[in-house]
């Protein structure tokens, strides 16, 4: 337990880094608890005065709307002070490294840093450098991890098919280079979802996927056949550049969620999406826009989730 | 040290109810606070008025003890499937000791709106052991406990509600 560097010696979470290694005891109590601030969102004050007084510092090395405005959004109903940092713009254009930075910020008594960088790891060695009264989240690191995203898909997911133990889910797209797929993975089977897979052309998927505890498909048809929940992963532009797929159209053709795809799904299947969309890449538009799409929910649930995993930390 | 014998909660709660029925206005909504509250509050809402309006309370985000001892184990959403501005809330919890939950309340229903008025309805109230000014408007019982223990309501599996006792570690 104590060699978690996530977890303080009462195996409390301290830092919130990834969902790999996390008891599920832990997931289910951040959900639980994020159940309690979808009320607050409901009140005609939309604040709770948890942590009053606090600073909560979001640094984003990589540029990010969604996330990083619903951690903002989320610190501010906790009654936190935020301050946003957009560090491409200031100090690393000018040569300091990333600790000195958080040396600096720690100075001016920070109380959490909430981190988004594209190096795999950044939070660790953020959290690992930290004075111990303050808690680091990772909003993204590299191709690693995104647990909060994680969660809040959790969430989403239990509030449409309230249990996990019966579900069958189905992660579709650009596994290789998503931290979000890492940390969904991680959060479906530690949460005890039976059947997980993965679908998706074999140049974008990491090799050992299967060792995550996945069933591996290339092809839709018999991939999404039966599925309670489909997740769409976003196909970074990029890619078609690295030669891993040959074009955006035929990508949309083999591996877009389209109604007609959609059907081989269960009925009451549900379609989710991390943002941000690529309409005509990997999903059509009238399943974005369809009436099994649950990707606006997972925006708002983002909210209350942050909440929860602040709250936590900062108590802890 | 004497033994302390607790009052049957199920005859504090139609105690309660009785005198506060006569006091009921069409504006009247019952809130209990979790989690003995809220159990008190269906007990006496059954016994009240069926028609009367009434929600559930967690103030586990409004404590003042968060910054010693973190996130309550248990949040359980709120719901008050009403509006708070103008009404004359009666608040209902299982015991009065301290004062500090109910200042947590206080403050989270104003959150929500601006009551016209908030009374409050306890099962027992531990008199002497006050750290804030706050008192009740209608008291099951009153008992005095040594510090070192908790009164507490359970509920069995029949939905029968009891008061404990239970030792502080």
């Amino acid at each position: 337990m104590t060699l978690n560097p996530q977890l303080n010696q009462d195996g409390a979470l301290k830092h919130l880094l990834t969902i790999d290694g996390l008891p599920r005891a832990i997931l289910t109590h951040i959900l639980d608890t994020a159940e309690g601030f979808i009320a607050v969102s409901e009140q005609e004050v939309k604040k709770v005065p948890l942590l009053r007084g606090k600073a909560i510092f979001n640094l984003f090395f990589e540029p990010s709307t969604r996330t990083r405005t619903t951690f903002e959004i989320a610190a501010k109903r906790l009654s936190a002070d935020v301050i946003n940092l957009n560090i491409n713009a200031s100090s690393q254009s000018k040569g300091e490294t990333l600790l000195d930075t958080v040396d600096n910020l720690a100075a001016m008594q920070a109380d959490m840093f909430v981190v988004r960088h594209a190096q795999s790891g950044a939070a660790h060695m953020i959290a690992r450098h930290v004075a111990p009264h303050i808690h680091v989240v990772n909003a993204g690191d590299g191709r690693h991890a995104h647990p909060t995203q994680g969660l809040l898909d959790m969430f989403t997911i239990r509030k449409y098919k309230g249990e996990f133990h019966n579900l069958r889910v189905a992660i579709v797209g650009d596994v290789l280079h998503s931290r979000v797929a890492r940390s969904q993975i991680h959060a479906l089977t530690t949460l005890g979802v039976p059947e997980v897979r993965v679908i998706a052309p074999k140049t974008l998927l990491p090799t050992g996927v299967e060792q995550l505890g996945v069933h591996v498909y290339h092809e839709m048809a018999k991939g999404l056949k039966d599925v309670d929940v489909v997740i769409m992963l976003r196909l970074q532009n990029e890619r078609m550049r690295g030669a891993l797929l040959p074009s955006a159209q035929e990508y949309f053709k083999y591996y877009g969620l389209t109604p007609d795809k959609l059907t081989l799904a269960r009925p009451d299947a549900i379609v989710m999406h991390p943002g941000p969309m690529n309409r005509g890449v990997e999903i059509d538009s009238a399943v974005a826009d369809g009436k099994q799409s649950v990707i606006l929910p997972q925006v708002t649930y983002g909210i209350a989730v942050r909440m929860a995993v602040m709250s936590i930390l900062a108590g802890n | 040290m004497p033994i302390i014998t607790l009052p049957d909660a199920e005859t504090l709660v139609a105690q309660l109810a009785a005198a506060i029925k006569p006091t009921l206005t069409p504006n009247t909504v019952l809130v209990g606070m979790y989690t003995g509250g809220v159990w008190a509050a269906q007990q006496m809402h059954a016994l009240l008025d069926p028609d009367m309006p009434h929600g559930d309370l967690d103030i586990s985000f409004y404590r003042d003890d968060f910054d010693r001892i973190g996130l309550h184990a248990q949040v359980k959403p709120t719901r008050l499937p009403f509006e708070v501005e103008g009404r004359d809330i009666l608040l209902v919890d299982d015991v009065l000791y301290t004062g500090r939950s109910v200042r947590a309340a206080m403050n989270a229903l104003f959150d929500y709106g601006r009551p016209a008025r908030i009374r409050l309805a306890v099962l027992v109230d531990r008199v002497g052991d006050r750290e804030l000014p706050i008192m009740a408007d209608f008291v099951g019982a009153t008992a005095s406990v040594p510090a070192h223990q908790h009164i507490h309501l359970v509920r069995d599996d029949a939905g029968r509600l009891k008061l404990k006792l239970v030792d502080l570690k």
